[in-house]
């Protein structure tokens, strides 16, 4: 087990880096990026110094290494001085934002907390809903609860989570006035008024994630189920007298539940990309709505960090899932 | 004597009869098939019918704002928009727009797949590294990439192309190039069970040449699946689309797709939600059929449940 999560963390390796270069190459060498986007007016010197102070006269190579370098060298570097109050990083040059000449890293420091909150309880939420439902209903395979069930996870998988936000905030905010429809980031819970506040505004577009998620995994719960409670040993069980309960909660639902796992696993990191959506349909300020808005002002190392941050989430929570799956499947050995 | 038994034999029934047979004792993606129809007739006769051009807007101001943000009557079935502009007529050029995308991108998509799976399940040398870039692929964050990829070739494209074939032609490539590696899995995984069966060797051994083996033997027996994966993938091109046209790097705006309609509406939805309802309910009743007819499809084409 332990020389194959080895192994793995150092595939992942080449794959980031190769991850990166495709980033980098194809924000770079885009005909629309900014470097051609200076006026035309501007005399050819300044606009050399222009270039010079973005580091954008540089060969591409350079710039590529500069960048890994900064990404994975010096920013961990910051990260570790200002928790431990050392002084590795030297003062050395940080990614900067081309928008507000801050540290890329600074601002992502300052969205995640929203992203998090919202998409972190929306999954959570999702989830909860969605394991009950796929076990009932497969215990219950073609009752009327399974086929609605069914039902309504078919559409809920094809109704896109934006026309889902903008009909909850039309219902339960425009005509019904229950919930605000935009996210107050700036709200801080100190006490009893303002945490309702905080419920109150995570209600919509939680609930909008948290159902899109829920038709997911609850599809996988139920077939997982489903295969399992055809099993010799679903038979064995029953036939030794164990109560339906423990069969169906302890011996079917423990089994079941080790492909469902690894799904939750990899539905992580793309709930961070439904996240861009949910961030502009309620207009949370989290790192959704900062990838949007950098690339609407065009600023290159933002959306290059960002976007590889992403990746970086991808490539991590494929290697959880991988590894979870060999933990709790004593069937599969790796090694 | 023998052409009295010859009719006595049933007609030997074909493939896609049969195929059809199935299909049809299934409800969901019966009623998929006939909504999805009915939507491509509104988009493609509609027009013909309801003769309003989606793009007008009356040149005379003063007219312009009295028929702007009307509610549906005879003269505008759904309405105008905040330019007096037929909600009716850009539903129509909009769901074009947004089913053409869902289609095009779809072929893309398994054109590049079936390529690759087939290179990659044939011919050892290529296994390994095609199977690592599809790895790679599946590891790019596909939205975000997919927002910064409009956002830089638009404006160069749409200088080449004109604006609207270059974003449509960006748009297009771009969804398909970020979704054929499903297609591209599950074909490998076909073509490498098939390459051990016996008709396989049998043309091999009388020295049938690469490309006749892929065009003749391997592709027509990997149709079923890669059928299956092409109707879910209209489905997910169409939801690609309209969410890039939602954050506003989608088409341009004198250009409707349902979601830029979708987009558009949002500022208003206040006033007038059915402006967002209407283009809202065709992405997902269209999104809806297509996943019933790819329900459908798996079951008709899987030989173990036909007939049963």
């Amino acid at each position: 087990m332990l020389t194959f999560v080895i192994r793995r963390l150092l595939l992942a390796i080449p794959t980031l880096l190769l991850i990166s270069l495709v980033i980098f190459l194809l924000v770079d060498l885009a005909p629309g990026s900014p470097m051609s986007e200076i006026p035309r007016t501007v005399p050819p010197e300044v606009r050399e110094r222009m270039m010079q102070a973005m580091g954008a006269n540089e060969p591409v190579v350079v710039r590529y290494l500069l960048w890994l370098r900064q990404f994975f060298l010096v920013e961990p570097a910051y990260v570790i001085d200002s928790l431990m109050g050392t002084n590795l990083a030297g003062g050395a040059q940080r990614v900067l934002s081309w928008q507000s000449r801050m540290p890329v890293f600074d601002i992502i420091a300052q969205r995640l907390p929203q992203t998090l909150t919202v998409i972190g309880s929306a999954y959570l939420v999702g989830v909860l809903i969605a394991l009950p439902i796929g076990i009932y209903s497969a215990y219950r395979q073609y009752s009327w609860f399974d086929q609605l069930g069914t039902f309504v996870t078919m559409v809920g998988s094809s109704v896109p989570t934006f026309f889902t936000g903008v009909l909850l905030i039309i219902v339960f905010s425009v005509n019904l006035g229950w919930f605000p429809s935009i996210y107050d980031t700036t709200l801080e819970v100190t006490d009893w008024a303002s945490f309702k506040m905080q419920i109150m505004q995570m209600a919509l577009p939680v609930t909008m994630l948290a159902l899109h998620n829920a038709t997911e995994i609850s599809r996988y719960m139920r077939s997982s189920m489903l295969e399992n409670l055809g099993q010799d040993y679903v038979r064995t069980a029953r036939a030794k007298g164990m109560s339906e309960r423990v069969v169906v909660l302890k011996h079917v639902l423990r089994n079941s539940l080790i492909p469902v796992v690894t799904v939750i696993a990899l539905g992580i990191p793309t709930i961070f990309g439904g996240a861009i959506i949910a961030e502009q349909v309620f207009k949370v300020n989290g790192l959704g709505t900062a990838l949007i808005g950098a690339i609407n002002a065009s600023d290159l190392p933002t959306v290059q960090t960002l976007t590889f941050i992403f990746a970086v989430l991808i490539v991590f929570f494929n290697l959880v899932a991988d590894i979870l799956y060999g933990i709790l499947d004593p069937r599969i050995r790796y090694d | 004597m023998t052409e009295t038994a010859a009719t006595l034999i049933e007609k030997p029934r074909s493939q896609w009869r049969d195929v059809w047979i199935q299909f049809r004792t299934h409800g969901g993606a019966l009623a998929g098939m006939v909504v999805f129809l009915t939507l491509i007739a509104f988009v493609t006769v509609g027009p013909l019918v309801w003769t309003v051009d989606p793009s007008y807007v009356n040149p005379d101001a003063a007219r312009m704002i009295m028929t702007r943000n009307k509610p549906p009557s005879l003269d505008w079935p759904l309405g105008t928009d905040q330019l007096g502009r037929d909600m009716l007529a850009r539903m129509m050029a909009g769901g074009r727009v947004s089913i053409a995308v869902g289609l095009v991108a779809m072929s893309i998509a398994i054109v590049l797949g079936t390529t690759v799976g087939v290179l990659a399940g044939l011919f050892k040398r290529l296994d390994g590294p095609l199977m690592r870039l599809t790895d790679l692929v599946l590891a790019l964050p596909l939205l975000p990439l997919l927002l910064v990829m409009v956002f830089l070739f638009r404006d160069a494209l749409g200088r080449a192309l004109g604006s609207e074939t270059g974003t449509f032609v960006l748009i297009v490539s771009a969804i398909g190039a970020t979704s054929w590696m499903q297609a591209a899995r599950i074909v490998r995984g076909e073509v490498l069970a098939l390459k051990e069966r016996e008709f396989v060797l049998a043309a091999r051994s009388i020295g049938t040449p690469p490309r006749r083996m892929i065009l003749r033997h391997i592709l027509p027996n990997v149709i079923s699946p890669v059928m299956v994966a092409a109707t879910l993938g209209i489905a997910s091109a169409i939801i690609t689309e309209s969410a890039l046209s939602f954050l506003g790097l989608g088409f341009p705006p004198d250009f409707p797709t349902w979601g830029r309609l979708l987009f558009e509406g949002v500022d208003y939805m206040q006033l007038y939600p059915e402006r967002v309802l209407w283009p809202g309910l065709a992405i997902s009743l269209t999104v809806l059929s297509v996943n019933y007819i790819g329900d459908g499809l798996r079951d008709a084409l899987d030989p173990r449940i036909r007939g049963r």
